[in-house]
């Protein structure tokens, strides 16, 4: 019998973690085919469908961008918390407020011009998102709350407040009764980068931060901060870095990412608030997040990545008659192979014959 | 009981181990090794940290396979026969018991449960202990490990659980016994009882390795040594035929210039204790109304027991707890505040007696390690961002400052050894000057000669006026750097001595709070 080891490695392959990666995705994709093959379809022509539907004319590209402006967004707030191994699981919930906070301001509370309203609507969600995350990060620092639990049951509570907040106060009254908001002021809506497509200046946003962040995490002392306290955070406290704070610090900051993703689907793409605003874009951030590494611009690719899936997968199931559900199945695969991935750069594989003269 | 002449206790061969090589990728941990045990005797098996004996024990418990080479043990008729490789349960079954220097015991379970676990079938309707109690009462008498076996495990005394983990092993009908650093957690006059229950148990048939690195020890108790050094073994001789100068020399090879305490001549009063108590939660955690003072330029030493509520004193000290009554003073101000990063303001500094959790982030480089507690400092920051021209500046003028070797200031701490990891965080406290610097367990599983570069930054640093609190088990260690020493047991400090005048009896009474029983 051929036995299997595992031997670590005594420092990390630094060029295979980033092939490890990209392999990870190409696998995923290859096990993919036998669930399209079991399903009567032709393997070649599904592939091709989804290329295409992701990246097969500009209206399709569009699609896939304006898919990952958010991803980006809610990607880089997973990655930065769960830096500090800050577990910030409530990305949807941070979206739906920024997202409420977003329509609440931007919709006729303030009438504004443009360069004004924006950045204030934008400051506004991000606001949300953070306040909405400072919560079960005090919780976490002063009691000890699990984060994974309060940031992840949030979520519901977050919906059912934007609900009540949809049949309530916010809803348009102009709406006809559906449950959403009034709509975003004209000179408040982001505008699209190119005419008669989606995409718009939400993803410029989503680029600018994440270089943004990628200097703060890797340059800034806040960064290093947050990356001592992640890696041991008893050791950062022996030396005197405030863990609490950097603690809160990075929460703030994460909400504020994820309360971004929401204001940008609201004010570049929705142009008005409805309870399903997202599909759980909070949760793909945190399958994002893995995926790249935790690295700020792993993260863009990483989310084009996932978008790509999506929106492949929507057109391909059109073409050959698979359920797009196909693209969770794709994403949540990847997600595998980078674990297993990961323990390929930190670990070498041997193979083991029994030794006749030992036995 | 009379001394036995090892010539009449000891006998045939009872384990051998042949040509153990051992290889982790490219490094070889076990060269080629041979190595007997006989009947009755004990080998101490002496090296430093990453010489290879803990590679060779996991080997012998069937924890690691060898690449190549062989064990063979004898049965209970005598006869050697082959150890299958990579088997714990074969190496238990073949009569090698060990006892860990990190006890492996239920707390809450008694010693006798801890002993029985796992000897009796599960599918039994009810458990007969009647004839476990009778085989253990007979062993008690047999060995000298006398204990109270019926009170949970988390009761005992370090000393005890030993004893339980001793009886554990011979329950199990050891016939070789594996010790592993077993003294690093006993006061002298345990060690001594440890001893004198070894050499008893030796005379009835049992063969004993001690793995070691405390040369004292190893003269005390052994038969013969065998020294291990970067994975080979390079001298295997009796006991008698050496002495400590030369085993040092075999085991680190070279000569050792150990760190000598010149007379000094201390300065102001720089940190006093009065009446300070911390109420923790248990033994560990509390101080009892401790006073104790220290001048610039001088060593205190602090003598004591694991787990007497030196780790607290050493936290009070870093700025990680405050003290619940009592007032602590610093260069003649009160300190009020109590947090790390204050604490290194007022240029305290501090070696954590946990270097890998509390000293290094193991996966930031050596570079950013060296920072971790400048992060304010402008030599460091500009603009909130690090400068990072400087940091590798600093970096490479500390690296070879303190002769650190590793794979180079962009590698992370996490690769360095200990010596090095060591000598990462004294050049990150020394290098800030501080007026204070409280050393905890600072050799703590060092090798001699890491051990000796941290014995000559103490004594720089107290030459430089420093005043230093050296927090230490290891009793070499306090009577070469200190100048007094007092002793802490249970949370309470003992008035300090003059080094010269202290006793090696009294101090080791102290130590064991003079109540506890002596071990027979």
């Amino acid at each position: 019998m051929i036995g299997l080891r595992l031997e670590p490695r005594p420092t990390p392959a630094p060029g295979l973690a980033l092939a490890a990666r990209i392999g990870a995705g190409i696998a995923a994709l290859v096990l993919a085919a036998i669930p399209i093959a079991l399903a009567g379809a032709p393997v070649g022509k599904a592939f091709a469908l989804m290329a295409e539907g992701a990246f097969g004319s500009l209206f399709a590209t569009s699609e896939t961008l304006a898919r990952a402006t958010p991803l980006i967004l809610t990607g880089l707030a997973a990655a930065v918390a769960f830096r500090a191994k800050l577990w910030n699981i409530g990305g949807e919930g941070q979206l739906y407020a920024g997202a409420l906070a977003a329509v609440a301001v931007g919709s006729g509370l303030l009438d504004l011009p443009g360069p004004a309203l924006i950045p204030i609507v934008m400051a506004a969600g991000m606001i949300a998102g953070a306040v909405l995350m400072l919560v079960p990060t005090l919780l976490k620092t002063r009691f000890g709350a699990d984060e994974v639990v309060t940031t992840l049951l949030l979520n519901f509570v977050v919906l059912l407040v934007v609900q009540m907040m949809l049949e309530g106060p916010l809803k348009d009254p102009y709406g006809m009764g559906w449950p959403q908001s009034a709509p975003i002021l004209d000179q408040a809506v982001l505008p699209k980068l190119m005419p008669r497509m989606r995409v718009h200046t939400g993803l410029v946003i989503a680029l600018v931060v994440a270089v943004g962040i990628a200097l703060v995490m890797a340059r800034s002392v806040f960064g290093f901060q947050v990356r001592a306290v992640g890696e041991n955070a008893s050791a950062a406290r022996f030396a005197g870095i405030g863990v609490t704070a950097t603690f809160i610090k990075v929460g703030l900051l994460s909400g504020a990412l994820a309360g971004l993703a929401g204001v940008s689907e609201v004010a570049g793409l929705k142009g008005y608030l409805t309870s399903d605003l997202s599909p759980g874009f909070g949760y793909s951030g945190i399958v994002v997040a893995m995926l790249a590494g935790l690295n700020p611009l792993g993260v863009v690719v990483a989310a084009i990545f996932v978008a790509a899936v999506f929106v492949g997968a929507d057109s391909m199931s059109r073409g050959v008659g698979i359920s797009s559900y196909i693209a969770d199945l794709i994403v949540a695969t990847s997600l595998l192979c980078v674990l297993v991935g990961g323990l390929v750069t930190t670990y070498r594989i041997r193979f083991t014959r029994p030794d006749p003269a030992r036995s | 009981m009379p001394p036995v002449a090892p010539a009449d206790r000891i006998g045939p061969v009872v384990l051998s181990l042949t040509g153990i090589t051992k290889r982790f990728g490219a490094f070889v941990a076990n060269r080629a090794i041979d190595l007997t045990l006989r009947r009755g005797e004990v080998l101490a098996l002496l090296g430093e940290n990453g010489a290879g004996k803990t590679t060779l024990m996991n080997i012998l418990f069937g924890h690691y396979v060898a690449d190549a080479g062989s064990v063979q043990v004898a049965g209970a008729d005598g006869t050697l026969a082959p150890l299958p490789a990579g088997s714990p349960g074969a190496a238990l079954a073949a009569g090698i018991g060990m006892v860990h220097q990190h006890f492996a015991l239920a707390g809450n379970l008694t010693g006798f449960e801890n002993i029985v676990l796992g000897t009796q079938s599960l599918w039994a309707p009810v458990s007969k202990d009647g004839p476990a109690r009778a085989r253990l009462s007979a062993l008690v008498a047999r060995s000298g490990l006398t204990v109270d076996l019926d009170v949970p495990v988390a009761n005992l005394g370090v000393g005890e659980r030993q004893r339980v983990e001793i009886l554990k092993a011979l329950y199990r009908d050891a016939r070789i016994l594996v010790l592993d650093e077993p003294t690093a957690v006993l006061t002298p006059q345990e060690a001594e009882g440890l001893f004198a229950v070894v050499r008893r148990l030796t005379a009835d048939g049992l063969s004993v390795i001690l793995i070691s690195h405390k040369l004292a020890e190893v003269a005390a108790v052994s038969d013969r040594v065998a020294v291990l050094r970067a994975g080979a073994k390079v001298a295997d001789l009796p006991t008698a035929e050496c002495d400590r100068e030369k085993l040092a020399a075999l085991m680190v090879g070279r000569e050792v210039v150990p760190a000598r305490r010149s007379v000094g001549t201390p300065g102001e009063l720089m940190l006093e204790l009065q009446h300070v108590s911390v109420a923790g939660a248990d033994r560990r955690s509390t101080l009892t109304d401790v006073s104790l003072a220290i001048r610039a330029g001088e060593i205190l030493g602090l003598a004591g027991v694991s787990g007497n509520g030196q780790t607290v004193l050493a936290a009070l000290l870093s700025g990680l707890v405050r003290p619940s009554s009592g007032r602590v003073r610093l260069d003649g101000t009160d300190v009020t505040r109590f947090s790390p990063g204050r604490f290194v303001q007022l240029g305290v500094g501090r070696v954590p007696e946990d270097r890998h959790r509390d000293g290094v982030v193991g996966a930031m480089t050596l570079g950013e390690n060296l920072i971790l507690e400048d992060l304010d400092s402008p030599d460091y920051r500009r603009f909130g961002f690090l400068r990072r021209r400087a940091i590798e500046k600093r970096a490479a003028a500390a690296l070879a400052a303190h002769d650190v070797r590793g794979p180079g200031p962009d590698s992370p701490a996490r690769l360095l050894s200990g010596g090095n990891m060591q000598k990462l965080i004294l050049a990150r406290v020394l290098d800030r000057k501080p007026r204070l610097l409280i050393a905890a367990q600072p050799t703590r599983g060092l090798d001699i000669g890491a051990t000796g570069d941290v014995h000559r930054r103490l004594l720089a640093a107290r030459a430089e006026g420093a005043a230093v609190l050296l927090i230490s088990e290891d009793l070499d260690e306090l009577f070469r750097l200190s100048d007094r020493i007092a002793v802490i047991q249970a949370g309470r400090v003992t008035p300090a001595e003059r080094t010269e005048e202290v006793d090696l009896k009294t101090l080791g009474l102290k130590m064991a709070g003079q109540t506890e029983r002596t071990p027979a």
